[in-house]
């Protein structure tokens, strides 16, 4: 206990004295003001977009369709990791695509589905689920793989029934698994979207990024940056700290 | 054999060693110990589970430093360094999955000054001697268990070790199997004329193959009973017929019994 | 079960790989058709259709213009891989060593994966201005965290019974870390070089993008506000098969590495 509590201490420590360190290089001039500005004024920029209200629009758009691409993409994700799992023979002929699937620079294929869907959601909300979707199917497949044989057999000797079974034995025991898979969904959805609003969409936070550095304006560039950082940071921390509760509690280690 | 060997005479010695873990809190995990062991000698240690057998080991061999009294072996002070001459064959699997049985053999000798073909003469006799020909040139992941301690046996023998540290070195084998390693065991202690020390859990394993079985007490952990077997040299796993090995069995584990009982949390 | 003799069951592997195949000719034809029908339904304004795409990249793979931007991006990619696995690898290798360290860097460099990098972009150009240097950083930014991360759990997933032999054999640092750390994390080093050779790229052509006039990110982008569309589609095309192609060779090197374990 005594020494998580001395590594988590070591890390706020290191972060903070980065963070202090670029202050100070940002106030005595070593760093170009016009290139990056200090960290308080990044704060400070951040605070006055947020609670001006004029993000809330940018806000509720990009939240908004990276939820829709990630519900989506765990929807469709999960049905296809069981149906991939029940159907051998697909899975065989698709596994080496799964494989090499996110060697490829998903977002090569954003002009492409805004070409198809238009300017607007869909094409971002696709990208999204584009991005996220296999690492579901890749979590599930995993998840369903890994059920200990030794609890289906108890299942079968307790005459459990196939429905039962799935509720009571595999789900749980996948569970630490499919959370994986969800996880990664979250941060590659997130990843899709931002990235999508920042190359060719008219509106949204990511956008609203590339506007600002267009226009020159970094102080609201910058504010904008460490705002969309901290969400994707607290977001993603959520579910690593749910995932690392998840596994504890199962593990003997 | 007289059992108050002098310091002079002993392969290595213990002395007063005692071994804690800093925490916190702070575990006293063993000693204190004093031990002499003879040159030659096939020395068992059994004891409840946690009592710090395998850390007796880390200390005879210079893995770890006592955190107090001296280890000596032939005569020179161990100072946290293993010394020349000593080979461990640990409790986990050591082989090195990547290379085959024959480059597992030869990797402890990587280091020495030895001539190609002196190293492929040793190499050769150890994997001869421990029975896997046949599979020299197979990979650790193709064998069973026993046999990759077999193959971490010979990378052992090829360095010719004057003193050799076994910690359950079979614990995760079955029995018609440790009763074969065991005799296995014998025979190189015989062919090799090391000293060797097996820390083992199994009672009549150490009634069956030692010269002499210490028996320590729960944690910390210290010698409780010394038990002198007085089997002859060329004995094997059929000694189990001897009426003496039920008399020395008996005697370890009424010992044993009640040091194990604490560790359960019962009173004896 | 009934006894299969040796006849029955090597015929029953040859019938299983001709399967295996005639269900991936079908695959790929019907993703072809899936291609072509797109490719003709939105008229050829978003992506060109399979036959057109192919006739245009031999065209385009005899200009020295394309041969010109390749070796751009080649270059900067090469590069940045250099570095990123380097880099990656010594990291992984002191992080997964020195446990403390280790704890302390991991969730901030698992942080780091998952935020959007693409917000960090301006900040690079910023600093790196125009041209090689942002695209080798905008590598070496995507391709650097997780070979680290990756030679982490490699290191940290060591047996430590390979340590305590390598100190009973009595091996130096160096000679421990050479002949029995490296060699233990091998297919996990290359697992790590896989995944951060297809961060890199995408890396350099999100930079190539942004930043530059050479390489086959602009290629691409060029060919879009050109209203290019053969010349974007083979371009995607050529990204797509690179990308697999090395992917699967780096898998393939990897199970011939792990064979040797369970």
């Amino acid at each position: 206990m005594k020494r998580r509590r001395a590594v988590l201490l070591v890390r706020i420590a290191v972060l903070a004295g980065l963070v202090l360190l670029l202050e100070i290089c940002c106030r005595a001039g070593i760093i170009d003001p016009l290139t990056v500005i200090p960290p308080s004024d990044m704060v400070a920029s951040m605070i006055e977009q947020v609670s001006s209200g004029e993000l809330d629009e940018g806000i509720i758009q990009t939240f908004s369709t990276i939820a829709l691409a990630f519900v989506l993409a765990v929807g469709l994700g999960t049905f296809g990791g069981v149906l991939l799992h029940r159907w051998s023979r697909l899975r065989d002929i698709v596994d080496p695509l799964l494989a090499s699937y996110y060697s490829v620079p998903t977002f090569i294929f954003y002009p492409l589905l805004v070409a198809l869907l238009g300017l607007g959601k869909a094409p971002l909300v696709s990208l999204g689920v584009l991005s996220a979707a296999p690492a579901v199917v890749i979590g599930t497949l995993s998840g369903l793989d890994g059920v200990s044989p030794v609890l289906l057999k108890l299942a079968r000797v307790q005459r459990l029934g196939p429905a039962r079974t799935l509720w009571w034995i595999v789900l749980p025991d996948a569970l630490p698994r499919l959370f994986s898979g969800f996880k990664l969904a979250l941060s590659y959805a997130l990843i899709g979207v931002i990235a999508g609003e920042f190359i060719l969409s008219g509106t949204g936070l990511g956008y609203s990024i590339s506007y600002a550095y267009q226009s020159f304006d970094n102080r609201g560039m910058y504010g904008l940056m460490l705002f969309v950082l901290l969400v994707a940071v607290i977001a993603n921390g959520i579910l690593y700290v749910g995932e690392g509760r998840l596994a504890r509690r199962r593990s003997t280690g | 054999m007289s059992e108050t060997a002098g310091q002079d005479q002993s392969h290595v010695s213990l002395s007063g060693v005692v071994r804690n873990y800093e925490g916190p809190p702070v575990v006293h995990a063993l000693g204190p110990i004093d031990l002499q062991i003879r040159c030659g000698e096939f020395f068992s240690v059994v004891g409840p589970s946690g009592c710090g057998k395998s850390t007796l080991l880390d200390v005879l061999s210079g893995l770890v430093r006592p955190s107090s009294g001296t280890v000596c072996f032939e005569g020179k002070e161990l100072h946290g360094e293993v010394p020349e001459g000593v080979g461990v064959v640990f409790q986990e699997d050591s082989s090195m999955r990547w290379l085959n049985v024959r480059q597992n053999v030869a990797f402890g000798l990587r280091t020495s000054s030895l001539s190609k073909k002196e190293i492929a003469e040793r190499v050769e006799h150890a994997i001869r001697f421990m029975g896997l020909v046949q599979f020299a040139d197979h990979y650790p992941a193709q064998l069973s268990g026993g046999m990759r301690q077999r193959v971490c046996i010979a990378r052992t023998l090829v360095l010719r070790p004057r003193l050799i540290l076994l910690d359950e070195p079979f614990g995760a084998l079955d029995q018609q199997t440790r009763l074969l390693m065991g005799d296995e065991l014998l025979r190189l202690w015989r062919e090799t004329g090391a000293t060797v020390v097996l820390i083992t859990h199994a009672l009549d394993e150490a009634a069956m193959l030692s010269d002499r079985v210490g028996v320590m007490s729960a944690r910390p952990g210290r010698f409780i009973d010394m038990v002198e077997t007085g089997w002859p040299r060329d004995r094997d796993s059929r000694i189990v017929s001897d009426p003496n090995f039920g008399t020395l069995t008996a005697r370890l584990w009424s010992s044993l019994r009640a040091e194990s009982l604490k560790i359960m949390g019962r009173v004896a | 079960m009934s006894d299969l003799s040796i006849e029955d069951s090597s015929s029953k592997v040859v019938r299983a790989r001709r399967t295996r195949a005639f269900d991936a000719a079908l695959l790929t034809l019907l993703m072809l058709a899936v291609w072509q029908a797109i490719g003709v339904w939105t008229k050829g304004v978003a992506i060109s259709p399979p036959s057109q795409t192919v006739a245009y990249l031999f065209d385009l793979l005899r200009t020295p213009m394309f041969w010109d931007h390749g070796a751009a991006t080649m270059y900067a990619f090469l590069l940045a891989f250099l570095l990123s696995s380097l880099m990656g690898l010594l990291l992984g290798l002191i992080f997964g060593l020195h446990r403390f360290t280790g704890e302390v860097a991991e969730p901030i460099l698992a942080g780091f994966y998952t935020i959007p990098k693409v917000t960090l972009y301006p900040v690079v150009l910023l600093l790196f201005g125009l041209g090689m240097s942002a695209k080798v950083a905008f590598g070496v930014m995507h391709g650097l965290v997780p070979m680290t991360l990756f030679t982490l759990g490699a290191v940290r997933g060591l047996s430590p019974v390979l340590i305590r032999t390598a100190k009973v054999l009595r091996l130096s640092p160096a000679r421990t870390m050479l002949w029995v750390l490296l060699p233990a994390c091998l297919p996990d080093v290359i697992n790590g070089l896989r995944i951060s050779f297809s961060l890199t790229m995408l890396g350099v052509l999100i930079g190539e993008m942004f930043s530059s006039q050479r390489g086959l990110g602009f290629l691409l982008v060029n060919g879009m506000a050109q209203h290019n569309v053969p010349l974007s589609t083979a371009v995607v095309l050529i990204i797509v098969v690179v990308s697999i192609a090395t992917n699967t060779l780096m898998l393939r090197l990897g199970r011939l590495t792990s064979h040797r374990t369970n």
